[in-house]
């Protein structure tokens, strides 16, 4: 029954597999600490993918295909940006109907490219660290937008809590009016992260079309990750390595719901292939019950719970979703 | 947002001046779209004028091609008018197309159980109401997610409706399936009695369209004229000033959810018993997420709804044609819908900033 299972195989699937979603968790991280929700990520994750994809066979470079979705991302963020920010308009109503509207862009443009042969970012093993026991195999043996998924979950945490750009962004993220008077414009801080984060969420794309799931279709197969992303993000409590950590977990339960649908041939595939999304929906309540005062207060009475609460409990910057008035 | 509430409390202050820039505001947006639209078009090396061509007359060309719209208008307007109730109480019921899905799937399990006896009309009736209660079931998971466990309802609905799909498709594939083989074209056609009666040269079934004017109107008046649309209303505008007027603000909330996801039921149960007679994967048709762009173009206003929801109705079914007759993908109706809110929304608010800085 547990034939072809190994460890190592799928840890190394999880790594390569959550690779798009991390990229896309972390610029989402970055623009919801400058204060911006972007919920176009779903629709912005296909357009990129698209465009990256048809670029990339177009030209037969691999790198223009990835500069090209992070450009796509950075443009759809723009308009996010544009709206919320310098317009004061609702970022939950520009975001969602971005969403449906970009990935309705991509099908209709990349109609004719669908189901056409494109290049493939392939395997790179890293000289001498793949060969190591255990870890060569697990984390040294993917391609090159795998190990850039890895490197950005440390650089995002390092610019985040270890640079001072870090701390100007965390600042406008929970009070604006304080950043402003420290002297840091809050809307232009909020622009640039926003268009930052963007950019990754466009390269999340570029992973999905031109490495993880290779090609383009309708339906691609990255529909839906960008509301994982979205829900991560704060299941991560808007910190990099939790959000990260957390898209490598909704990785492992993907893997995993293949390995199920061969162990239990009787339950429909259908089962499995869902099973993911309402599971995370699951962990987010669980996350967001750990904050309620009930919680607290049992958490107060059990040294054990304490830790666990605390791991988990974390605010959302102050000023998300807000526009900043300029009355 | 509070500038639009606050417009529709005052109708009758709206002067010929607002009517003037209302009139301003749609033909700029228009304006906008054409000109994005077109230049979609010309990067995909598509005839803008033909194709503009063609979703004319594929909608409204012929009586046949109405009727179909038609088809479209209907359960789009009942999951606008159900979006109307969970909006105006402050909620972002995006679970709505799950609840669409789990209204189809109720009258399908209600009719299934029926089945073609002489009392045939009365299990249809019977099944319809299933659908409502389906839907309204459905939401009411949501609501307790966001009023129990506190997950915002974008998220609480985004996972239910993965979760419905999944039943569906189950449910197809399973349970449900065909004799002989499963498939992607869904589950046994029901008996004849059980549809609904429609005109026969058209397709289209006057009680589903009675109903679906009914719901507006009857949301109109619950919005305007009652109770509940004024603690619906309280309770979108300011949560914490509802709770000192003596409001449960997590109640108003659960009782939006339940209309909300009782009209989204309606048009599920619509689509099983009166278009498709039988419960297939994309039986919602993506009509849940396109109600809440409509409802987002209409500002909210009840009044408008049913009219954009006509016009989006309109561009849905003039896309079916594109494929055929232009080889362009029929997602290009999805793009002019899209990008119309957001222009709409956009100059909105461009005209609305310009007009309190004038003073």
């Amino acid at each position: 029954m547990m034939d072809g299972f190994d460890m190592l195989l799928v840890a190394s699937a999880v790594i390569a597999g959550a690779a798009p979603l991390v990229m896309a968790t972390l610029g989402e991280t970055l623009t919801e600490r400058a204060g911006v929700v972007n919920l176009s990520l779903d629709g912005t994750i296909v357009l990129s993918a698209m465009a990256a994809f048809v670029v990339a066979s177009l030209s037969g470079s691999l790198l223009a295909g990835f500069a090209v979705s992070a450009a796509v991302g950075a443009c759809v963020a723009a308009l996010v940006a544009l709206f919320s920010v310098r317009l004061g308009m609702s970022q939950v109503a520009v975001g969602f109907v971005l969403t449906l509207m970009t990935r309705d862009l991509a099908y209709f443009l990349g109609s004719q490219y669908a189901r056409t042969e494109g290049p493939i970012s392939g395997s790179a093993p890293v000289p001498v660290l793949s060969g190591m026991p255990v870890l060569g195999q697990v984390l040294f043996n993917h391609s090159v937008p795998v190990y850039l998924s890895m490197i950005m979950v440390a650089f995002a945490w390092w610019y985040l809590y270890r640079t001072s750009w870090g701390l100007r962004l965390r600042c406008v993220g929970e009070n604006m009016e304080a950043a402003y008077a420290r002297g840091i414009d809050p809307d232009l801080v909020r622009v640039v992260y926003t268009v930052a984060g963007g950019a990754l969420v466009g390269l999340s794309g570029a992973a999905f079309s031109l490495c993880t799931k290779p090609g383009w279709g309708q339906p691609q197969g990255c529909e839906g990750s960008g509301w994982i992303a979205l829900a991560l993000v704060i299941f991560g409590a808007w910190h990099p390595v939790r959000a990260a950590l957390g898209a490598y977990l909704f990785a492992f339960l993907q893997v995993m719901s293949i390995h199920f649908q061969s162990w239990f041939p009787d339950v429909p595939a259908q089962v499995f292939q869902v099973a993911p999304f309402p599971l995370m929906i699951f962990l987010l309540a669980v996350s967001t019950l750990v904050h309620s005062e009930e919680a607290k207060m049992l958490a107060e009475r059990h040294p054990l719970l304490r830790i666990l609460t605390r791991g988990l409990a974390q605010a959302p910057p102050l000023s998300l979703g807000k526009a900043r008035s300029r009355d | 947002m509070r500038t639009v509430f606050a417009r529709m409390g005052r109708p009758l202050e709206m002067g010929l001046k607002t009517a003037l820039a209302g009139v301003a505001e749609i033909a700029a947006s228009v304006l906008v779209v054409v000109a994005f639209t077109t230049l979609v078009l010309l990067v995909a090396g598509a005839p803008p004028l033909d194709t503009f061509a063609v979703l004319v007359k594929g909608s409204l060309g012929s009586w046949s091609k109405l009727s179909h719209v038609i088809k479209v208008w209907i359960p789009l307007t009942l999951a606008s008018c159900g979006l109307l109730f969970t909006f105006k109480a402050g909620l972002w019921n995006i679970g709505v197309e799950g609840q669409v899905m789990m209204g189809a799937v109720a009258t399908t399990l209600a009719m299934r159980m029926g089945g073609p006896s002489p009392l045939a009309g009365m299990v249809t009736a019977l099944a319809l109401v299933a659908g409502m209660a389906g839907g309204a079931l459905w939401a009411l998971c949501a609501g307790f997610l966001k009023t129990k466990a506190g997950v915002h309802e974008i998220f609480a609905g985004l996972g239910l409706n993965f979760v419905s799909q999944g039943l569906v498709l189950w449910l197809i594939f399973g349970p449900w399936k065909q004799p002989g083989i499963a498939s992607m074209s869904g589950t046994e056609t029901f008996d004849e009695r059980l549809w609904i009666p429609s005109i026969e040269a058209l397709n289209l079934s006057p009680a589903a369209l009675g109903m679906a004017v009914a719901a507006v109107i009857v949301t109109a008046y619950l919005l305007s004229s009652t109770r509940l649309g004024l603690y619906l209303r309280a309770v979108g505008g300011n949560e914490k000033a509802a709770v000192l007027f003596g409001l449960k603000p997590h109640a108003v909330m659960t009782a939006a959810m339940l209309c909300a996801g009782g009209l989204a039921g309606l048009a599920g149960a619509f689509q099983v018993s009166g278009v498709y007679h039988r419960l297939i994967p994309a039986i919602s048709s993506g009509y849940g997420y396109l109600a809440l762009l409509v409802v987002l173009l209409a500002y909210y206003n009840v009044w408008a709804a049913p009219v954009v929801a006509f016009f989006f109705a309109c561009l849905n079914t003039g896309a079916i044609q594109l494929p055929m007759l232009l080889s362009l993908d029929s997602s290009l109706s999805g793009v002019i819908q899209g990008s119309m809110v957001i222009a709409a929304l956009a100059v909105h608010s461009v005209s609305t900033r310009s007009r309190r800085s004038r003073g």
